[in-house]
């Protein structure tokens, strides 16, 4: 090894130099650098944007004339290629997505703590709380792009299967195709804030467990068990305070006229399960040793 | 930072989990320039100490400051001029090096983007800088930790074992570059295993035995104070071996096939060399024999002579002997206990 001079002369080294943090925004870039390095992140992605793919190609080639029992959307599903993303959301917020969301965020904080990776990182000159910050923001950046790559990808296949035509919505009004448009993305949109108070606990989880896969399942047993309480006899009373219901609030989006208030409550409610996490979370990695790796 | 405040002082530290207490009340003064050997057997508690003064993990008791700052109070900025790394470096396996690099250097700001290429240079990884750390091997990973180091432009670097799963000619090189780091005025704690390394590159150590100092001062101190021992050969070693036995002053004398050897005081050494020049006693060879740093590692941390034997540095067997707990004693300017 060669050594060239790496260190100024002590002269000329200030004995009180100006310390200058890099900003959250610095650290956040850099964590969406190193999600878009991973393979495990296109494994999510690769999930949500296969299974539309699937539906638009298999209605293609199974083209049903009667689709008795279904519902508005399904039997719509050929006369107006917007009914896809509806139907896509539809399926996708009760497992798919939430495990999307749970994979990126029970894993950025433990992985790197298993790895030794977070004690590089907090040895520079960052806090934990800026690490933190960035962190979340990045899961959460995840989250949302699962969302609405996803429903993008539905609209596309959709609109090229069936084309882009008026839709009805659940109270049985037809709305425009662009208005319909702006109405499947902006439901993504409120599907999203359930979908961060997900991401939010596997956070916590991911800080306190230290493993990976602990994190991952955690969050994802508790949706599971989110939808086992919300279906036992009896506790109808709880079943609006559960996040699992929450992720029907963007469905008052598509009544004539639009029912706010599942989706103002769905926004308290999700700030309830969000906020005391990731204030915990915050906490826990304040606190904790970091000897990992 | 204050231009006065030591490198790295510790106070009173400690770090207990649940049941077992890691870190025993260490006391720690790197000075300004100092290469510092922090040395232990496995399990003395070397690492624990490095990561509290890094603020990786919270001392239970006690304090430590870099350059007059708290890492765990303050955070980041108690850590400004200060680098390095605890255990084995650890970098993103699916990132080059460079890519690592850049990423480390967003952290660190001040410019320390502008580094990269001249950090590789001096790690010679710049042919590999493409590569993914992942397919790094353990050596390369060690230089990428002090690449990654000296980005920050440290005044102080801790370095925890550093040469540790280096081939020899890396581990010359490590050797090499640190003793240039230090030429260049950086502060140095280096913990090892690696003993030799230590006494080549080290002025000042600090000895820790289950959790506890057991040592700290100047390295030349410590070989004086663990070895006074001679060895003498002379043109009647019979004869001279009964006049050491007589001469005040001398301890255990003992005859061999290459001479003499023995413990003394200098004006002991000088008194007895008199002695035998009035019996007619010529002195072909009179060589002292300081202890090496493993003989007083071994010494310090087994709690006896260890292998250092009869002969050279008996002295600190004795000393460590001295007390009940096993502890050595604290006599002016010689051994202190943390």
């Amino acid at each position: 090894m060669s050594s060239a001079a790496l260190t100024p002369p002590a002269a000329a080294i200030p004995a009180v130099a100006r310390f200058r943090r890099p900003s959250v925004l610095t650290i956040y870039r850099w964590e969406l650098r190193k999600l878009v390095a991973q393979k495990r992140t296109y494994l999510g992605l690769g999930l949500i944007v296969l299974i539309p793919l699937v539906f638009v190609i298999v209605e293609n080639i199974h083209q049903r004339a009667h689709r008795g029992g279904e519902s508005v959307f399904a039997q719509e599903i050929t006369q107006s290629g917007l009914a896809t993303p509806v139907l896509m959301l539809t399926f996708l917020v009760l497992f798919m997505l939430p495990l999307v969301a749970a994979l990126v965020a029970g894993d950025i904080v433990a992985n790197e703590d298993g790895n030794g990776t977070l004690k590089t990182i907090l040895t520079r000159s960052v806090d934990r709380g800026q690490v933190f910050a960035a962190k979340a923001l990045a899961a959460m950046t995840y989250a949302a792009a699962a969302v609405f790559v996803s429903a993008a990808v539905a609209t596309i296949g959709g609109v090229a299967s069936w084309g882009f035509h008026s839709l009805t919505s659940l109270s049985g009004t037809v709305v425009s195709a662009p208005e319909a448009l702006l109405l499947v993305f902006a439901s993504n949109a409120v599907y999203l804030i359930p979908l961060l108070a997900v991401a939010s606990v596997g956070l916590l989880l991911s800080a306190t467990t230290r493993n990976s896969a602990a994190a991952v399942v955690g969050t994802i047993g508790l949706v599971i068990l989110l939808y086992i309480v919300s279906g036992i006899p009896g506790l109808e009373g709880i079943r609006p305070y559960l996040l699992t219901q929450q992720f029907e609030a963007w469905q008052g989006l598509l009544r004539t006229p639009t029912d706010w208030s599942p989706i103002v409550h769905s926004a308290w409610l999700c700030a309830l399960y969000a906020v005391p996490s990731l204030f915990a979370a915050y906490l826990v990695l304040l606190r904790r040793d970091v000897a990992g790796g | 930072m204050s231009e006065q405040a030591q490198p790295v002082c510790a106070r009173g530290l400690v770090k207990r989990y649940s049941e077992v207490l890691a870190v025993d009340h260490i006391d720690l003064n790197v000075r300004a320039g100092d290469v510092y050997g922090f040395l232990g057997p496995n399990g003395a508690g070397k690492t624990t100490t490095l990561r509290m003064a890094l603020g990786l993990i919270m001392p239970t008791e006690g304090s430590v400051e870099l350059f007059g700052r708290d890492p765990i109070r303050e955070g980041a900025r108690a850590l400004q001029g200060v680098a390095g790394f605890v255990e084995a470096p650890r970098f993103y396996p699916y990132l080059t090096a460079r890519k690592n690099l850049e990423l480390l250097a967003a952290l660190d700001g001040d410019g320390a983007r502008g580094r990269i290429e001249e950090v590789l240079d001096v790690v010679e990884l710049s042919p590999r800088a493409k590569h993914r750390v992942g397919g790094y091997s353990h050596g390369m990973r060690q230089r990428l930790g002090i690449a990654a180091a000296l980005l920050r432009r440290p005044r102080l670097l801790i370095l925890d074992e550093p040469a540790t799963g280096l081939d020899p000619a890396g581990m010359r090189d490590m050797r090499e570059l640190i003793r240039r780091l230090a030429g260049e005025g950086i502060t140095v704690l280096l913990s090892s295993h690696q003993l030799p390394e230590v006494q080549e590159l080290c002025d000042r150590v600090a000895i820790v035995d289950r959790g506890r100092v057991v040592y700290e001062g100047a390295l030349a101190d410590l070989r004086r104070q663990g070895g006074a021992g001679y060895r003498l050969r002379t043109t009647d070693d019979a004869r001279a071996l009964a006049i050491a036995r007589e001469q005040a002053g001398i301890e255990r004398a003992s005859g061999g096939e290459h001479g003499l050897t023995f413990d003394a005081q200098e004006q002991h050494v000088a008194a007895l060399s008199l002695a035998l020049a009035r019996s007619g006693i010529g002195v072909l060879a009179l060589t002292p024999e300081l202890a090496t740093l493993e003989d007083l590692f071994f010494r310090l941390t087994e709690g006896g002579l260890g292998a250092a034997g009869a002969g050279a540095g008996a002295g600190l067997g004795e000393e460590l002997a001295g007390r009940p707990d096993g502890r050595p004693r604290t006599p002016a300017g010689a051994l202190e206990i943390g």
